[in-house]
């Protein structure tokens, strides 16, 4: 069948902000599906709050709604759109549910909207646990065993059928309370009782466990026809026990005979036609017993997932593509496959390469919190890698980190490590278990003692041996000859790896020196789905050594037009996340515009970026000097190389720019001596003071004794750091002296090669982010943000407002002349991020960016000016007065001449904290600093500030109450700053309790509150009238008895314990909580909006064609 | 639970010796020898299947060939007692990129290289086989020698001495694999059927789907004549796969034509589809690199569905995808095709019960999709009662 003329308009939601478990890769998803509708001549509109997003850029659909992904403004917007159908598939478990939900409450019917690529009930029959357990059996596949049991007896019972361990798991406790896995009877006595006490049906499910076993992933798509197709198969390096996104996993398969393969092919096809996923992608998890080859089907996701992005990317078959073409109604065999441009989509991708995958990690952000991997995710991005072998694989997977280690042997080996204590380590699944794995067998542990202890396969681990070899070679051999060096190289050794192993040759330029002098150089293959059967259209290249001098490089020349190479910005993490592949995407369609071809390097499979057919040729390489090293000679090879951007990918690229440089590569933009001048503190003073500009008063120590001398010169508190960060990494506001010494000797740790900067922490200042181009000629202003928290929070992790809701004309125009002097006086050529902070009537400069910022892609849903488009352009030379002629910028003005009417965007953080447990099972603080935490952010946009920070609020964690009781418990020094914004949640109907300080402050204030008892009450002693066994605050939060938390910290002053628990309270049962007293005014704002009903949605183009200038266009 | 490496057998790839890949076009690919040392020469094809490799090995229809292994890394999983598809090894050479150090599999009976050496198979390892394997895509499947050890001589020479070994085209091979005597293989429970199948190169997977399917197998030399088909006094006859040129085969194709006349139902794979093909009057032609791997799509004309394929053939049958034509039979229609490239993957009588198919509904190793064809030959069979 051609695709369906019964539609003409389909509405795609996208699944909010990034979170762990559910990240850029629905970006990528909702972005090829967009692509894909709209080409097939749909009208498309599309829900997704998260304005980092490329899918939410106004002309990838023709209404783009940036609202909260919940079923009541879906609602409004099928009431406003009125589309034929809805896709939901490609945004997530958040849009599945959404969808499900829309159903549930009739929407759909009553608005005559058809779900496509889903069926609501194959979603349930795929998430209900027993119902899928069911249909594996029914189509004979095999479950682990289980029994659901009411008495210890019949634990006993099945526990003697199944054999231990078994899981225990509780019915119907909240967050998993009470499960856990028993090894011994002992575990099974206590375990079970406690878990059947718990349960409040005195129930527990009793599970055979398939810890340590040997696990698969399939990803399938079928059409509508009943064709079915094995997209991929990953295998994961950890065994079951770890969450498979925490996993090292390997794509295809690496230790299944074609019969176990086919077994577990088999038993996925027909368990996804029993479960009846219309069409669409699906993916399939499987466990093996190792000793026995016992397969079991584990759970299956019936949509597009994580893995469905890693397999896109790994096979090169693009299944939200074709998944979305599916549910228009073609069939596999009508699609074409890009890659080969000739064959169909009806086939199974077939690799002649290895594709690793590694999680990074970000544990060092949540002191206190247990780095141990379970089957909770607690990654927050990823990179992949391709190699000729998975040893090669590996090492650039390792290298494409950014953490302290970038590949084996390139930190010293922990102090006093022996065999027994890292295999003791093994035992315990952490961070960065291949380089224990490494160390183990190099002090002599035997591949069976590895495996044993860690339950890797020994055919991994043997990999791994072989590395240890090979390093005894290195370090042993008399000279690094050429064929030692090209094995090294086929090992997927780095030059720094080398350097490190031999230092004789002066490090990794000695190594690259010698390597060329001897002509050892990668080859670029090509991922093209076929293992070469067919020949490739599609530039989508890796790199890889062979043995063979002459091996072929498949790069095509192209003489024709100047290349661009745009560094992208490596694996996702708390700081540097998908805001800057959304400018490095941007970027690409601006240069390709222009004329030129471009070629994207990047290594993080989640990205839009990585996406075959976002740039014209695309490099899935590690983000290192050495490695986008040969990427630009491969270029330069079969080309000009007419431009290289290192500024919107983040830090990563531009912590190589003066190497680069240096190296003769042409980077584009802002220079890197420039970026030195704005990134080193002495030479960023020296601009500022030519620039008459103030700064926080500062100084820079290399030990406790010369920050203490800093410190009580400026004066507490002072905000701590160590120099060239991103995302405020080891950054913290320090209020004595005890502290200080405290910081220092955790966070030499951090950074030893870089002294720590002291600060003057400004208090009450009104912190403002500013992003803006500049051509050396003049300053366009992006957007000038107001932070709703105050300066000492980190920008990424604080809420703000664009335009600023407290700015006058005159502030926004000295923050103009500001921007204008240190772009000026640093060089920029391009995007320049400021942050000042307004203090006293006197605007301090904080820090500049020469370079993409987190904020580009809000600022630019906010007042619909491309800022990354227009930098890129400007970069390779256009001039801002050029782009305004051209109609990129707008021909008058700027972001800082909005009109009076503008609407507010509202940009909000959301946070982890929920993701992570210390060791003992308590959460971690979610108390906000300057280190940042969050991992992505919503956008909440109306016509003012109080609806769009309510709709911030909804999109980020929920709606904020209308009625009902909110606590507060505030630092003395807010306590008067809080008492209007209490007065008129008391005004409004709210219930209010306090603590008895806060109480008293109150009531005297003419607030009436009941006053509740303090955690640490409970076993201290009686406060007033209230004594023990009185429920606690907290337990009356865990209770459900409280809408909203206004709950502000004081640093080292305030009830610490007791605003921890508060705190954490809060985020286990998901209840608004504020912690700032600015914060607390705009909730209060968006109640009131909320209670007025008067929330309405307006998609982007309509907001955007409000904001622009009359006579514009 | 234990984990234990089966064995502990590790080859460091430095230590092996050197070997050559050359090409009748003068293409030399240098590596280290794999398995057995020495000379092997046979046709250069590449297998794109990432699993199987123990199956692909044991294939008949790969007799003398020498296979290049598309995927990286080859003997992960060791060699096992069950999954072998003949008595034998049957290609020529092996070429594979990344040979694994020890094999990791619970069904592991040894290391590859040790399977390879013992049943003295010349094979090539850490050759650029991608680059091999375009070069193959771009100047067609040729002659070919892997040379190790003694083996090794200048490159003319080798050159030369691929260029004087046979040719796959007019080679008839069928003879050389076929068995030497008739067998039986029992049907599982209750034999509701009788099949006489011809060995034209059998894999253990056929006989053993028949026999899942209450077919009592009898085997027979590729030599049988119709008389020794007659004499088991079948109820359908089934043409195996098998190697060689489909145009030397002039016996198996008579024989054919006797089973039409007589209207047994009869079911062919791969080169049987060939053999049936051109008892129907069709010609076959040799591909320029054939298609060997286990991923590619054929379409069923009559339902529209795509099933994915095992397939190992270098030649195919002349024939436009859906296209009804006119044999001495009766009517007869191309069945199925592949959308890869519209070449014929089977044809259907009309007339008469008889149907091939040029992929593997035997897979072993590859997708099971097109197992259903076994209980077509079921319903052909219970049709002609």
């Amino acid at each position: 069948m051609p695709k369906r003329t019964d539609l003409s308009h389909i509405l795609v939601i996208g699944s909010g902000p990034i979170v762990i478990g559910q990240a850029a890769e629905f970006d990528y998803s909702g972005t090829q599906a967009c692509r894909v509708l709209r080409e097939e001549g749909f009208r498309v509109s599309l829900v997704n709050s998260n304005p980092a997003t490329i899918m939410t850029d106004p002309e990838f659909a023709d209404s783009t709604y940036l609202e909260p992904v919940t079923p009541e403004f879906l609602e409004q917007v099928i009431a406003t759109e009125r589309p034929d159908a809805l896709l939901a598939t490609l945004g997530g478990q958040t849009a599945l549910n959404a969808a499900v939900e829309l159903d549930r409450r009739g929407v759909l019917e009553r608005y005559g909207v058809e779900l496509i690529g889903a069926d609501i009930e194959a979603i349930q029959r795929g998430e209900d646990r027993q119902k899928f357990k069911d249909i594996v059996r029914a189509v004979g596949g095999d479950v682990p065993r289980s029994a659901v049991c009411q008495t210890m007896d019949e634990v006993r019972e099945c526990v003697a059928e199944i054999g231990l361990p078994v899981v225990i798991r509780p019915a119907y406790t909240m967050g998993g309370r009470g499960s856990g896995m028993a090894h011994t009877p002992e575990d099974l006595e206590r375990m079970a009782a406690y878990g059947l006490s718990e349960s409040p049906v005195c129930e527990v499910l009793v599970e055979e466990s398939v810890l340590g076993w040997k696990e698969y992933e399939l990803e399938l798509m079928r059409d509508y026809r009943d064709n079915v197709v094995v997209v991929c198969s990953i295998e994961n390096v950890d065994a079951m026990g770890v969450h498979t996104g925490d996993s090292v996993t390997v794509a295809p398969s690496m230790t299944l005979t074609d019969r176990e393969y086919q077994q577990m092919r088999d038993v996925g096809i027909d368990v996804l036609r029993e479960v009846g996923v219309d069409t669409g992608g699906c993916n399939i998890q499987f466990a093996f017993h190792p000793d026995t080859g016992r397969m079991v089907v584990i759970e299956m996701n019936p949509r597009v997932s994580r893995s469905s992005a890693l397999a896109s990317k790994a096979t090169g078959f693009p299944i939200a593509k074709i998944a979305a073409k599916l549910a228009i109604g073609y069939s596999l065999d009508e699609i074409t496959n890009d890659i080969t441009g000739e064959t169909p989509a009806s086939f199974e991708p077939t690799l002649d390469y290895v594709v690793v995958k590694t999680p990074r990690f970000a544990f060092e952000k949540f002191p206190g919190a247990d780095p141990e991997l379970t089957t909770t995710m607690k990654s927050v991005g990823e990179a992949m890698a391709v190699g000729r072998s998975f040893v090669e694989a590996l090492g650039k997977a390792l290298r494409s980190m950014e953490t302290r280690s970038l590949g084996f042997w390139t930190q010293p080996d922990p102090e006093g490590e022996t065999v027994e204590s890292a295999l003791d380590a093994l035992r315990t699944p952490h961070d960065g278990r291949l380089y224990t794995v490494e160390r183990a067998l190099r002090l002599g542990a035997t591949v069976e003692q590895v495996c044993e202890a860690s339950w890797i396969d020994p055919w991994f681990v043997d990999q791994i041996l072989s590395l240890v070899e090979l390093r005894a070679e290195i370090t042993e051999a008399a000279v690094l000859d050429e064929a030692l060096l090209r094995r090294a190289k086929r090992f997927g050794v780095s030059d720094r790896q080398i350097a490190a192993l031999r230092p004789e040759l002066a490090g990794e330029d000695g190594v690259r020196t010698l390597r060329h002098r001897l002509g050892v150089r990668p080859v670029f293959k090509t991922v093209d789905t076929c293992a070469a059967e067919f020949a490739a259209r599609t530039p989508y290249h890796y790199s890889a050594y062979e043995s063979d001098p002459a091996a072929e490089t498949e790069v095509v020349a192209q003489r024709d037009r100047p290349k661009a190479i745009i560094l992208g910005s490596g694996p996702n993490r708390i700081g540097q996340g998908i805001e800057f592949d959304y400018s490095c995407v941007h970027a690409t369609l601006a240069l390709r515009e222009a004329g030129y071809e471009t070629v994207m390097v990047n290594c993080n499979p989640e990205t839009v970026s990585t996406d075959y057919d976002t740039s014209d040729r695309l490099y899935f390489e590690p983000l290192t000097f050495e490695d986008v090293l040969e990427v630009v000679h491969a270029e330069q090879e079969s080309g000009t190389v007419g431009a290289v951007i290192v500024q919107l990918g983040g830090q990563t690229p531009l912590s190589l720019s003066r190497r680069l440089a240096a190296a003769g590569v042409p980077i584009v933009g802002t220079s890197p001596e420039a970026i030195h001048l704005a990134e080193d503190r002495g030479a960023f003073g020296d601009v500022l003071g030519a620039a008459g500009l103030p700064a926080p008063r500062y100084g820079t120590a290399t030990s406790f004794e010369g920050a203490k001398l800093v410190a009580e010169e400026i004066g507490y508190p002072v905000l701590v750091r160590p120099s060239y960060v991103l995302g405020g990494r080891g950054m913290e506001i320090v209020y004595d002296t005890e502290h200080l010494a405290s910081y220092i000797t955790r966070a030499t740790e951090v950074s030893p090669e870089h002294p720590v900067l002291v600060d003057r922490f400004l208090d009450d200042a009104i912190e403002i982010d500013v992003d803006a181009l500049f051509d050396g000629e003049e300053l366009y202003l992006g957007g000038v943000m107001e932070h709703i928290e105050e300066a000492g929070i980190h920008s990424g992790d604080s809420s703000c407002a664009l335009p600023p809701i407290t700015l006058g004309k005159a502030d926004i125009e000295r923050v103009r002349a500001s921007t204008e002097a240190i772009a000026r006086g640093v060089g920029v050529r391009g995007l320049l991020n400021v942050q000042y902070a307004l203090a006293g009537d006197v605007l301090y400069v904080l820090e500049a960016n020469p370079r993409a910022s987190r904020t580009a892609p809000f600022v630019s849903k906010a007042t619909g000016i491309p800022l990354a488009k227009a930098a890129a352009l400007i970069m390779t030379g256009a001039s801002i007065k050029e782009l305004r002629a051209r109609g990129v910028l707008r021909a008058t003005g700027d972001g800082g001449t909005l009109p009076p009417d503008a609407p507010v965007a509202v940009k909000e953080a959301v946070l982890p904290f929920h993701r992570f447990r210390t060791p003992e099972g308590h959460g971690v603080d979610s108390l906000l600093s300057p280190e940042m935490k969050s991992t992505g952010e919503v956008m909440g946009v109306d016509a003012a500030f109080g609806m769009a920070f309510a709709k911030s609020q909804v999109a980020a964690y929920g709606p904020l109450p209308t009625s009902g009781t909110v606590f507060v418990s505030v630092a003395n020094r807010d306590k008067r700053a809080l008492i209007f914004p209490v007065k008129r949640l008391a005004d409004l109907g709210f219930e209010i309790l306090a603590t008895s300080g806060t109480a008293e402050v109150l009531r005297r204030n003419g607030v009436p509150c009941a006053e509740v008892r303090k955690y640490s009450d409970d076993t201290g002693t009686t406060s007033g009238a209230r004594g023990p066994g009185e429920p606690t605050i907290v337990d009356i939060i865990l209770d459900g008895g409280v809408d909203m938390i206004i709950n502000t910290p004081y640093g080292n002053s305030g009830p610490r314990i007791d605003g921890y628990e508060i705190r954490t309270a809060a985020v286990a049962r998901n209840v608004p909580c504020i912690t700032t007293v600015q914060g607390a005014a705009a909730a209060v704002h968006g109640i009131e909006a909320s209670i007025r009903g008067d929330i309405g949605v307006r998609s982007l183009q309509q907001l955007h064609a409000a904001m622009a200038p009359a006579g514009d266009s | 639970m234990t984990r234990q490496a089966t064995d502990t057998y590790r080859v460091n790839a430095g230590d092996r010796a050197p070997a050559a890949l050359v090409l009748e076009d003068g293409a030399v690919y240098r590596g280290l020898s794999y398995g057995a040392q020495g000379t092997a020469f046979g046709e250069v094809v590449f297998c794109t299947g990432m699993t199987g490799y123990q199956e692909t090995l044991t294939d008949p229809s790969y007799h003398k060939q020498i296979v290049v292994q598309t995927a990286p890394q080859i003997g992960n999983t060791g060699w096992n007692d069950e999954d072998d598809e003949s008595s034998r090894i049957w290609v020529a050479g092996y070429v594979v990129r990344e040979p694994a150090r020890i094999p990791s599999n619970w069904r592991s009976r040894r290391p590859l290289q040790e399977e390879l050496a013992r049943q003295g198979v010349v094979g090539i390892a850490q050759v650029d086989t991608r680059t091999l394997t375009r070069h193959i895509r771009e100047h067609g499947a040729m002659r070919a020698g892997v040379f190790s050890g003694d083996g090794l001589a200048t490159t003319d020479e080798m050159v030369a001495r691929v260029a004087d070994s046979p040719s796959m085209a007019g080679a008839d091979l069928a003879g050389e694999v076929t068995t030497s005597a008739p067998y039986v293989v029992p049907a599982e429970g209750e034999a509701r059927f009788r099949v006489a199948a011809i060995d034209l190169g059998i894999k253990s997977n056929t006989p053993r789907m028949m026999s899942a399917r209450g077919m009592e197998v009898h085997v027979l030399p590729a030599t049988a004549t119709m008389a020794d088909v007659r004499a088991i006094e079948p109820d359908g006859v089934f043409l195996s796969n098998g190697p060689g040129d489909p145009a030397t085969t002039a016996h198996a194709t008579a024989l054919t034509r006797e089973v039409l006349d007589r209207k047994l139902p009869l079911f062919g794979i791969c080169f049987g589809n060939q053999i049936l093909g051109r008892a129907l009057g069709l010609d076959t032609y040799k591909m320029r690199y054939g298609h060997r791997g286990m991923n590619i799509p054929v379409m069923d004309t009559a339902t529209r569905r795509i099933a994915i394929t095992a397939q190992n053939h270098g030649f195919a049958l002349e024939g436009e995808p859906g296209a009804r034509f006119t044999s001495p039979y009766g009517a007869a229609t191309i069945s199925h095709y592949c959308p890869n490239d519209d070449t014929v993957e089977g044809v259907r009588c009309h007339d008469v019960p008889a149907f091939a198919v040029q992929y593997h509904p035997e897979a072993a190793a590859g997708p099971h999709d097109a197992a259903i064809l076994f209980d077509e030959f079921v319903a052909l069979m219970e049709d002609a009662r």
